[in-house]
């Protein structure tokens, strides 16, 4: 009887999982995608996936493997939004603010979550716009998994 | 031993966001416990969003659907079968999609999105057959007998920007998909790529046929985790089977993809912004000309396609372009798989030939709001969109009626909005976001943003009110007429549509 296991959403590293800096590894990943066309910006994502953010000392390490100045590494670090330069809180929870949650009331939810207090160093509360799921919003990704048809107690059900 | 066959449960994003995981699991369990002979099939979704998770049993006659499912429904489901009170009965027959002209969806939510013999058995790889069949020049001219034009929004004509890619000298050329579904009120992408990616792939090899490209890039968005990893298996399994890669299918041709993952900046749906971000750069357009198709990824001539464009040409090329040109209206061929969403009763996805008006979906296949209250604004086409008010509904779907009426359909996100709507605020939304997204290149989109959402924070706080509309009009003219992009060129549209067909949540103030 071949039961088809339920794959689930790929859960993004979380902070516990989260690597201390470390130059070696840097390097290895820029080396890694140095001779990649266009490897910059999928060198970056990596090191942010892998440490949580992208330490200040891993800009002369990239601009050295990739053969780019610091300021283009630093231009593009800067210029995307998933991309971060400090670490993340705890818990981290993307609540969309497109239209089509905007019409079903995200943004007296997005304003609930933050009086209730919940948006803190522990949990990171941002607005992101539109999460592939607008029939059924509100939507947020929480600690990077996609939850839906969300109200008040709901997301804070999920946080806690 | 009671057998059950194969039971369908969606393992798409928006499934398992309302519980699909839970459910397949408990699935499994019941089964297991109770002896029954059974294989769960995790399958993309119908598109029936409201119904999900949607679960489906084999049945003489075609499936039968349960829904909306949760993890407590599923043992007495499957005890009691088509006598429980969530069943729908045969799914295909469900009024939401027996009326639908599924094309380029015709096998989402119907097939294991990870076999490649499902998607054989399902007409799979017949157009990538043809297509070798026929070679690059016939190939372009069936797309553009086909009328196909393009799905990400602008509606350029697909065969023509191939021909061009096809006929400029170079030592390289490149197939690039934009899978960058940034617009909100839009997920037919990712659908696809979740619940039928080997059409997306075929359609990106038989692009690189027609063109002589051998590498391919698919550009997703990082806000699309689930499709990301979906894309990258499917493109492993399609090397293996050898549908991909060097001499695909014993050809002599050679056409191989690599996904990226964008990094969360929705001006990378632009084509040139997404070709900087593919060359690891800032996101920030280019202008134009040179256009992609003559000097596009590191400066080779590149086909830039969206999904829905990508993976409607298999079909064109197995069943002919007249079968795909006799759909539709006017110079708006084909299908268009149209989303409707916000506050909606039934949201999901509706393919269906252009021609269709906007009542129609909103009414008849979206059943109305989901609050209860009267419809009062439907957005068309994004947040770069127009807002449409009811008087306009009898408008029929199609690229040319909307441009007449000042909207534009867009990627074909529909999204409803109740009688609670304040459109002022949604045009200083507008501005907001086109604040937020800017990539700062040109003057007009970078400044005129933030100086429009100023200048709506004082319409909204009600000082100087009609002078106030003079100068948002002003600046409207000035972000369309002086954009480099669509960002800072169609922010107006959505504004300016608020004032006209909603004046009044401006002067009330």
């Amino acid at each position: 009887m071949p039961v088809v296991r339920a794959p689930s959403l790929p859960r993004m590293a979380s902070p516990s999982t989260h690597l201390e800096f470390d130059a070696e590894r840097v390097r290895e990943i820029a080396r890694r995608w140095s001779d990649r066309d266009g490897g910059l910006l999928p060198a970056l994502l990596e090191i942010n996936d892998r440490f949580g953010h992208v330490d200040a000392r891993a800009v002369p390490i990239l601009a050295e493997a990739l053969n780019r100045s610091r300021a283009e590494v630093h231009g593009v670090l800067s210029f995307y939004h998933d991309l971060r330069t400090e670490p993340p809180a705890r818990h981290t929870v993307a609540l969309c603010q497109g239209e089509a949650c905007q019409a079903v009331g995200a943004t007296r939810l997005l304003a609930e979550i933050r009086q209730a207090g919940l948006d803190d160093h522990d949990v990171q509360v941002a607005p992101v716009y539109c999460l592939g799921n607008c029939a059924l919003g509100p939507c947020a990704l929480v600690d990077g998994e996609l939850v839906a048809r969300l109200d008040r107690t709901q997301l804070i059900g999920c946080l806690s | 031993m009671t057998s059950l066959g194969r039971i369908y449960v969606p393992g798409d994003a928006a499934a398992v966001s309302v519980g699909a995981d839970r459910v397949a699991q408990r699935i499994a369990d019941v089964v297991a416990t109770r002896g029954i002979d059974a294989e769960i099939v995790r399958t993309g979704t119908r598109g029936m969003l409201w119904m999900e998770p949607l679960v489906e049993i084999d049945a003489p006659g075609g499936r039968i659907g349960f829904g909306p499912v949760s993890e407590h429904d599923v043992a007495d489901l499957l005890a009691l079968g088509r006598a429980h009170p969530l069943c729908i009965g045969p799914v295909a027959a469900h009024p939401f999609l027996a009326t639908q002209q599924r094309v380029t969806f015709a096998r989402c939510g119907v097939v294991d999105p990870t076999s490649v013999d499902e998607y054989r058995r399902h007409a799979g790889l017949r157009g990538l057959y043809r297509a070798l069949d026929l070679g690059p020049e016939a190939i372009v001219e069936a797309v553009t007998e086909s009328g196909l034009r393009g799905r990400g929004g602008a509606g350029f004509p697909t065969g023509i920007k191939w021909q061009t890619v096809a006929r400029t000298p170079a030592d390289a050329r490149f197939v690039v998909c934009n899978a960058d579904e940034g617009d909100s009120g839009t997920f037919a992408d990712r659908m696809l790529m979740e619940g039928d990616p080997f059409a997306l792939i075929e359609g990106m090899v038989i692009a690189g046929l027609a063109v002589g490209a051998e590498r391919g890039f698919v550009y997703i968005r990082s806000e699309y985790p689930y499709a990301i990893r979906r894309m990258q298996e499917a493109v492993d399994t399609a090397r293996r089977d050898g549908f991909l890669g060097r001499d695909l299918l014993g050809s002599g041709h050679h056409f191989d993809i690599e996904i990226r993952r964008g990094a969360g900046a929705y001006i990378c749906g632009e084509e040139t912004a997404l070709l900087e971000s593919l060359e690891g750069r800032r996101g920030q357009v280019r202008p134009k000309p040179p256009l992609p198709a003559i000097s596009g990824l590191f400066g080779r001539p590149t086909v830039v396609n969206n999904v829905l464009t990508l993976a409607a040409v298999p079909t064109i090329l197995a069943e002919g372009s007249a079968y795909y040109r006799d759909l539709g209206v006017g110079r708006s061929r084909g299908t268009m798989p149209i989303q409707l969403s916000g506050n909606v009763a039934r949201g999901g996805l509706v393919e269906r030939a252009f021609g269709l008006t906007l009542r129609e979906i909103v009414e008849e296949y979206g059943g109305g709001t989901r609050s209860g209250r009267p419809v009062r604004a439907v957005q068309v086409g994004g947040p770069l969109g127009a807002y449409w008010p009811t008087a306009l509904l009898d408008t029929p779907f199609d690229y040319e009626a909307f441009l007449e009426r000042g909207g534009m359909i867009g990627h074909g996100g529909v999204v409803v909005f109740d009688d609670s709507v304040d459109l002022a605020e949604q045009a200083r939304f507008a501005f907001e976001f086109c604040a937020e997204e800017s990539c700062g290149k040109c003057t007009p989109c970078r400044l005129g943003a933030t100086r429009g959402r100023e200048t709506m924070e004082r319409i909204l706080a009600g000082e100087r009110i009609e002078p106030n509309i003079e100068l948002v009009r002003d600046l409207c003219e000035v972000m369309r007429d002086g954009s480099l992009c669509a960002l800072g060129g169609l922010t107006p549209m959505p504004v300016l549509s608020a004032l006209e067909h909603f004046h009044e949540d401006f002067a009330r103030r």
